[in-house]
């Protein structure tokens, strides 16, 4: 059982909340994530870990809610528990002194690149960081996203805070400004396709962190399998993060969907449970 | 000492088993009929989960031992991997004294209950059984009276707990808890060892619980298997992947001394023909550790499971008949075996393929997919299909298939489930330096110490012979659990 010592709530639909997990918060690096599990009836999904503290023995996690497990989540309170953490898994993130940086975070995809900014700020590289989501309310971590970057641009959709514009057009404009040597994209699949079509025409070496849908996390199932580079891999034992110019996004976004008629039934089932739970 | 056969004639000479060979003629005995084991009907069975062999009476046990003729030199024995004293289980059913068998059985078989359901005994046992080489006749049902034993044993709420030896302070570490993870802590435990079983996933158990289904063998089964150790004092802790949560550098810090691995192989294997990827086509491991460790196929937990109306399944091991079973129970019409040579060939037990059939499973062998089609939304909906014809045997003695050239065609599936195998988990290996694998990824170890290239860690199970069986893995675990016990002792005499 991993107790929660904080749980904040960053915007209508994200939680940050910190965990007891002495034993990965002493081991993590940045590109580990987690695997939790809500309860004695609740699926196993993957999540990483934003940051850690070693001397108290907790992990940081950042929650978008979208559909029962985030949903629990974002519903549970200090001095609950969490039922299951497993971790930390993955590999690390290829870290060293590239240059310039450029980091790229879509909606909850921020969360976790602020270990991958964090690694890179200390690694001697200057860190430019774009975040970008739908409105103001999305745009989240800010404050600790900017401690570890040179620079930090913020876009809106809607243009209701920082720049309007989509994720691609901040991330242009810096490549024209300057040269870029090596660039990490974060965040919707549909996100992380554009950047990095975006970083291939400049030619600068990107990564992107797959959120595949995974059962195990450890490699027995192949739930979480992509193509990258025309091979088969498991994100979970083979990523999360892969070379971007060779992963078949297209896929990806297709077999994020394989489950969503089911998802979709769950999560309105559970919906109808809380109202009349509240009732 | 003395050796094994003077040991079995010396249990045999015992007034006893004298007594109960003399009380019925040998003539007697091969006249009685093999007793069939009573089975869920067919019908019913493909719609719910109940466990299809529903275990021998009392009555037919007796009747079905006194088959057993207490051979001067049991040949069933020589079939058996870990060497039972078989007719000597099967003598104390037929005394009525059910106790003793189970009592007999844990002796060599830390898990009866298990075996007595899995084991493939027509290829050991009872394929050595004096009926099945003599007599030309049905052999004893060795596999079904273990079963009845332990399950016996385990309904009279008085399970045999062993003794275990006062503590010794040694720390001992296994990793993974499938039945040769769970044979070494048993063994360990009992010689005072203090044994940490250290599990990936949130339950123990290994493929007793993801992979094989409940109407084959009930999870409350392993679980009180399970229980019994822990209250023998073994510590497990899930959630926890060696190599990864800690390394065994680091937990040789915390002061364990010896290590086991036991992590199985678990890595499912595609084909990698086009369109593999589409949704509604996975690995058998992810259908059943959905089915069976999320229990996804139940509306109130929260892990989906896909159904489907035309289920293919391809392969034909037991991995293979599990999914294709679980299918029909979830309610497919078409619920098909893709397999790309013959019955005989079929690496699945017997008993599995007839079940199978009794369910109305549809066998579509000589068959081999080489393509799949997806619907607008990624969801499979067609397999392209190649028909083979069997050629020379090939180096595992199977005979080859060869495809038919210009034989395709499509059929409808909106499942498929890949059960072509697994490999060796690579995440021990690869977080061990100087540890020897093989080609194939598996540990390397010596054959009877199962002790690996590193000295203070042993091995066992599928992580060393690449996909075998429980009772091999299970028999791996005995033998790792007394070489760690030679070789603690031998290390700490020579440090104090
Ligand atoms: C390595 C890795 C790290 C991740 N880290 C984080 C993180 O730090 N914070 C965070 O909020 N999320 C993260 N995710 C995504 C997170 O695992 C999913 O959002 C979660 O599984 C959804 O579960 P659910 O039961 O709430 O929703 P579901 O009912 O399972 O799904 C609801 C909707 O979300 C979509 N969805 C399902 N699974 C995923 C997925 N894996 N990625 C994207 N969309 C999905 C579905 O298509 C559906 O439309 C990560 C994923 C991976 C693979
Ligand atoms: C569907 C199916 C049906 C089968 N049917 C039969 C049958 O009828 N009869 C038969 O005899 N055999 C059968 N087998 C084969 C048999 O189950 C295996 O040979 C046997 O379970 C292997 O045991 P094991 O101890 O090597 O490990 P496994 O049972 O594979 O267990 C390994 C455990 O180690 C854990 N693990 C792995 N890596 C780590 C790590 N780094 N840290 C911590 N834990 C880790 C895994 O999560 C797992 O729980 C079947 C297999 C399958 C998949
Ligand atoms: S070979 Fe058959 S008949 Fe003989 S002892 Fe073994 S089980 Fe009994
Ligand atoms: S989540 Fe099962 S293999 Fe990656």
């Amino acid at each position: 059982m991993n107790k929660i010592i904080s749980i904040e709530h960053l915007s209508e639909n994200v939680v940050k909340l910190s965990i007891e997990a002495p034993r990965i918060a002493r081991k993590r690096k940045a590109g580990h994530f987690v695997i939790v599990k809500i309860g004695e009836k609740g699926e196993r999904i993957p999540l990483t870990i934003s940051s850690s503290d070693p001397e108290k023995g907790t992990i940081t996690l950042v929650v978008q809610r979208v559909g029962v497990t985030s949903h629990k989540i974002s519903n549970l309170h200090v001095g609950d528990s969490v039922t299951d953490v497993v971790g930390p898994l993955g590999l690390t993130t290829h870290v060293e002194k590239f240059g310039t940086v450029l980091c790229a975070g879509g909606g909850v995809g921020t969360a976790p690149l602020l270990p991958i900014v964090e690694a890179m700020h200390k690694a001697g590289n200057r860190v430019i960081t774009v975040l970008a989501a739908r409105n103001k309310e999305l745009i989240i971590l800010e404050e600790e996203i900017g401690e570890f970057s040179d620079e930090v641009v913020i876009m809106t959709d809607d243009g209701s805070y920082g720049r309007q514009g989509l994720v691609t057009h901040g991330m242009e404009e810096i490549i024209q400004r300057e040269k870029v040597d090596f660039a990490v994209v974060i965040g919707p699949a549909i996100m992380m396709k554009f950047s990095s079509m975006l970083t291939k025409k400049y030619n600068i070496p990107t990564v992107a962190s797959l959120n595949a849908i995974m059962v195990d996390g450890t490699g027995m199932c192949g739930a979480c399998r992509v193509s990258v580079g025309g091979a088969t891999k498991f994100v979970c034992v083979d990523g999360p993060e892969f070379d971007a110019h060779e992963v078949n996004f297209d896929e990806l976004l297709t077999r994020l969907g394989g489950f969503r008629d089911e998802e979709f039934k769950a999560y309105q089932i559970f919906l109808e449970t809380l109202k009349k739970e509240v009732t | 000492m003395e050796n094994m056969v003077e040991h079995l004639a010396r249990e045999r000479s015992m007034e006893w088993r004298e007594a109960l060979r003399k009380s019925i003629k040998a003539k007697d005995r091969t006249s009685l009929e093999r007793v069939a084991m009573p089975e869920a009907d067919p019908a019913e069975r493909a719609k719910s989960h109940v466990e299809v062999n529903q275990g021998l009476s009392v009555q037919m046990a007796v009747e079905e031992s006194r088959r057993c003729l207490d051979c001067p030199d049991p040949t069933c024995i020589q079939g058996c991997p870990v060497s039972i004293n078989i007719p000597k289980f099967i003598k104390y059913i037929e005394k009525k004294d059910f106790a003793g068998a189970a009592r007999s059985l844990k002796e060599t078989n830390a898990l009866p209950a298990v075996c007595g359901r899995v084991c493939p005994q027509e290829i050991q046992c009872e394929a050595s059984c004096f009926y099945t080489l003599k007599l030309k006749a049905p052999p004893v049902a060795i596999g079904h009276l273990e079963r009845f034993a332990a399950d016996w044993e385990r309904k009279s709420g008085k399970m045999f707990i062993p003794e275990v030896a006062p503590a010794n302070g040694i720390k001992v570490a296994v990793v993974g808890s499938g039945p040769s993870g769970l044979a070494v802590a048993g063994d360990l435990v009992r010689l005072g060892y203090a044994i940490t079983v250290f599990e990936a996933l949130h339950e123990p158990g290994g493929v007793l619980k993801y992979g094989i289904p409940e109407f084959r063998l009930p999870n409350e089964i392993v679980d009180v298997e399970i229980n019994n150790l822990k209250k023998m004092g073994v510590e497990f802790l899930t959630n926890f992947v060696v190599g990864k949560t800690a390394t065994i550098q680091e937990l040789k810090a915390e002061g364990y001394q010896a290590f086991f691995a036991g992590s199985g192989a678990g890595l499912p294997n595609f084909m990698h023909i086009p369109g593999e990827n589409a949704n509604g086509i996975m690995s058998s491991n992810e259908y059943l550790t959905r089915v069976n460790l999320m229990n996804a196929a139940h509306d109130d937990y929260d892990t989906p499971v896909l159904l489907g109306k035309n289920v293919a399944v391809i392969g034909g091991g037991n991995t293979a008949m599990d999914s294709v079973r679980t299918a029909k129970r979830l309610g497919a019409e078409r619920a098909m075996i893709i397999y790309r040579r013959t019955l005989a060939e079929m690496p699945a037990r017997n008993e599995e393929i007839k079940h199978a059939q009794e369910e109305g499973i549809e066998f579509l062998n000589l068959n081999n997919p080489v393509e799949y089609f997806a619907d607008k939304n990624g969801r499979v909906n067609r397999i392209r299909l190649q028909k083979m014809e069997l050629g020379e045997p090939d180096a595992s003695g199977r005979k080859k298939p060869i495809p038919i050239e210009g034989s395709e065609y499509e059929l409808e599936a909106d499942l498929v489930i890949v059960s072509v195998g697994v490999s060796p988990n690579p995440l021990i290996p690869q977080s061990i330096p100087g540890l020897k694998v093989s080609r194939w990824g598996t540990i390397v170890v010596d054959e009877k110490e199962m002790q690996s290239s590193v000295p203070e860690l042993f091995a066992g199970g599928d992580i060393v012979r690449g996909g075998a069986t429980v009772i091999l893995a299970m028999g791996d675990g005995r033998h790792a659990a007394a070489g760690i016990d030679r070789y603690l002792q031998k290390k700490n005499r020579s440090a104090s």
